[in-house]
């Protein structure tokens, strides 16, 4: 019963990230006006029937831009939690799997990343090799990894010694064979759900770099640049921030749901209790 | 005549560190394995029984001592070399669920190590059919999951799984421990026919001293990783020469 909720909310909120996804990527279909298109006699018109979410101080179409940054801010934190899971997982199982001096160097590596407030390295980078999308990613990328190193390794640290691992290793099979077909299956369900409330936190700090003016560069649109633009004229057109401010608000919230619930519905013991009765019900 | 000696290991010990203390969990443990022959290794819990199981499958490394396999040294194998190891000895683990990997049939677990040897994916099919058939279970077993079996089915799954690679050595680590009556015997009757038509050796690791009774030609007798008595398993059960196995027996029977 209880795991047929979960179900439920599981599909619910991955239909809803789905749209998501579908709305960022068929985003030049969907925008009613070009998103670039200036037209100063239009500038900072409130939310209505022409505009449903106004336009800015240049006469840009507000839903326009919401729908046309969609594409770089989801996007862009998609590949970047995907490449930070990727590297971390790689990096955390090679490092539980082989222990010794690889384990030392690359978690001491890893810590010494995770010392760094995230934004504070991406400013440090931005200064260093200059702001834009590839290097805010490129910031982020470089201290995202070590949670996925660190989770990684624990989770492979505690399949290195289990029976089915050992017996494997018996029947012949070499380390990066135990490690694709065993190890990683095993571990996948808390990466993945980490993975899956990782695109939140990066959306956010995505947008809080081009907030700075360390992200995406005007005139491109993203949310992040998208607020930042409002900034100086909140009081007299508020809706130039609350759009795309909503726009993240919605988008972080529904990934944020999408992996408690899939924490949820991959939670073990409540899969092997929800076995028991099934098995029970049978009987 | 005297049979070959399959497997020897000479003043083996294990040493694990907790903290800063030393624990000396096997020490100085001597014995020879004979062809055909079952050897039986009791003891209390915590004696050190499992640890010597699991350094002579080169599962976990000695702190001293040497392991002859058919009288080459394995005691530091690695590589190759340990996967030439397994084609001659193999270890069937305590818990028969958690030694098959609960995302994967007991099938895929069984035909792992056939692909290994390099049989095609048909012929380890095959083959794990009559490995399975061989172990009393039917072929239909191979699509199912370690939580689909009962413990006693998914034991001889194991079994069938350590056949698959043609040891000549089977290292039994208290295999029977987890099982009901019913599900024990027919193990030891499966492990009695091995045996005795395929002439396999067997290191049958038990604190279940009437098990070893019915199974094992000698006995070794562990506490607190010393060997405390060996010798033919009428001679240790029948006739304990230490204190310590005195009272293991009485305890028992």
């Amino acid at each position: 019963m209880r795991q047929n909720r979960r179900k439920k909310k599981l599909i619910f909120f991955s239909v809803l990230a789905g749209l998501l996804l579908a709305t960022a990527l068929f985003a030049g279909y969907l925008c009613p006006y070009d998103p670039y298109a200036q037209d100063l006699s239009l500038a900072q018109q409130p939310p209505g029937p022409e505009h449903l979410l106004g336009t800015d101080r240049y006469g840009r179409d507000l839903l326009s831009r919401v729908l046309a940054g969609s594409t770089v801010s989801i996007y862009a934190s998609l590949g970047l939690v995907a490449a930070v899971t990727a590297a971390g997982t790689a990096a955390g199982m090679a490092c539980g799997w082989r222990g010794g001096w690889l384990d030392a160097v690359v978690m001491r590596a890893a810590d010494l990343f995770l010392a760094f407030p995230s934004l504070v390295f991406a400013l440090a980078v931005a200064g260093v090799l200059g702001g834009g999308l590839p290097n805010a990613v490129l910031a982020l990328g470089a201290v995202g990894w070590p949670k996925f190193a660190r989770l990684a390794r624990g989770l492979t640290l505690a399949q290195k010694n289990s029976a089915y691992v050992m017996a494997s290793r018996m029947s012949g099979s070499g380390g990066w064979k135990i490690l694709i077909r065993h190890v990683l299956p095993n571990i996948a369900g808390p990466i993945l759900v980490t993975s899956v409330l990782e695109i939140g936190t990066m959306m956010m700090e995505l947008a809080g770099l081009s907030f700075l003016g360390l992200g995406v560069k005007p005139p491109a649109a993203e949310w992040g640049s998208m607020i930042s633009d409002g900034r100086s004229l909140l009081q007299i057109s508020p809706w130039m921030s609350l759009a795309p401010g909503a726009a993240i608000f919605l988008t972080v919230m529904i990934f944020n749901l999408l992996g408690d619930t899939l924490r949820d519905y991959l939670d073990p013991k409540e899969r092997e209790r929800n076995r028991q009765k099934k098995e029970e019900t049978k009987r | 005549m005297m049979e070959e000696i399959v497997l020897e290991a000479a003043h083996l010990s294990k040493v694990f560190r907790s903290g800063k203390q030393d624990v000396e969990a096997v020490e100085d443990v001597s014995f020879q394995l004979r062809q055909g022959e079952a050897l039986g290794i009791v003891g209390e819990s915590g004696s050190g029984k499992s640890t010597v199981a699991r350094m002579l499958a080169r599962l976990t490394d000695s702190s001293g001592g040497c392991i002859r396999l058919f009288g080459k040294e394995i005691t530091h194998a690695r590589g190759k070399e340990l996967r030439d190891v397994y084609r001659k000895l193999q270890l069937v683990f305590q818990t028969p669920g958690a030694s098959f990997d609960p995302r994967r049939t007991l099938g895929a677990g069984i035909r792992e190590g056939l692909r290994n040897q390099g049989l095609s994916r048909s012929a380890a099919a095959l083959r794990a059919g009559e490995l399975l058939k061989r172990c009393g279970l039917g072929k239909e077993y191979a699509g199912r999951y370690p939580h689909q079996v009962s413990g006693g089915e998914c034991q001889r799954a194991a079994v069938a799984r350590a056949l698959g690679m043609e040891p000549r050595i089977l290292i039994c680590d208290e295999i029977t421990s987890a099982l009901d009556v019913t599900a024990q015997k027919k193990i030891l009757e499966l492990l009695l026919t091995l045996k005795q038509e395929e002439k396999l050796s067997f290191v049958f690791i038990s604190h279940d001293l009437a098990l070893v009774q019915a199974f094992c030609d000698r006995v070794l007798v562990l506490y607190q990783g010393k060997v405390m008595e060996e010798g033919t398993t009428e001679e240790v059960i029948g006739s304990p020469s230490s204190e310590y196995t005195r009272r293991l027996v009485a305890s028992a029977l």
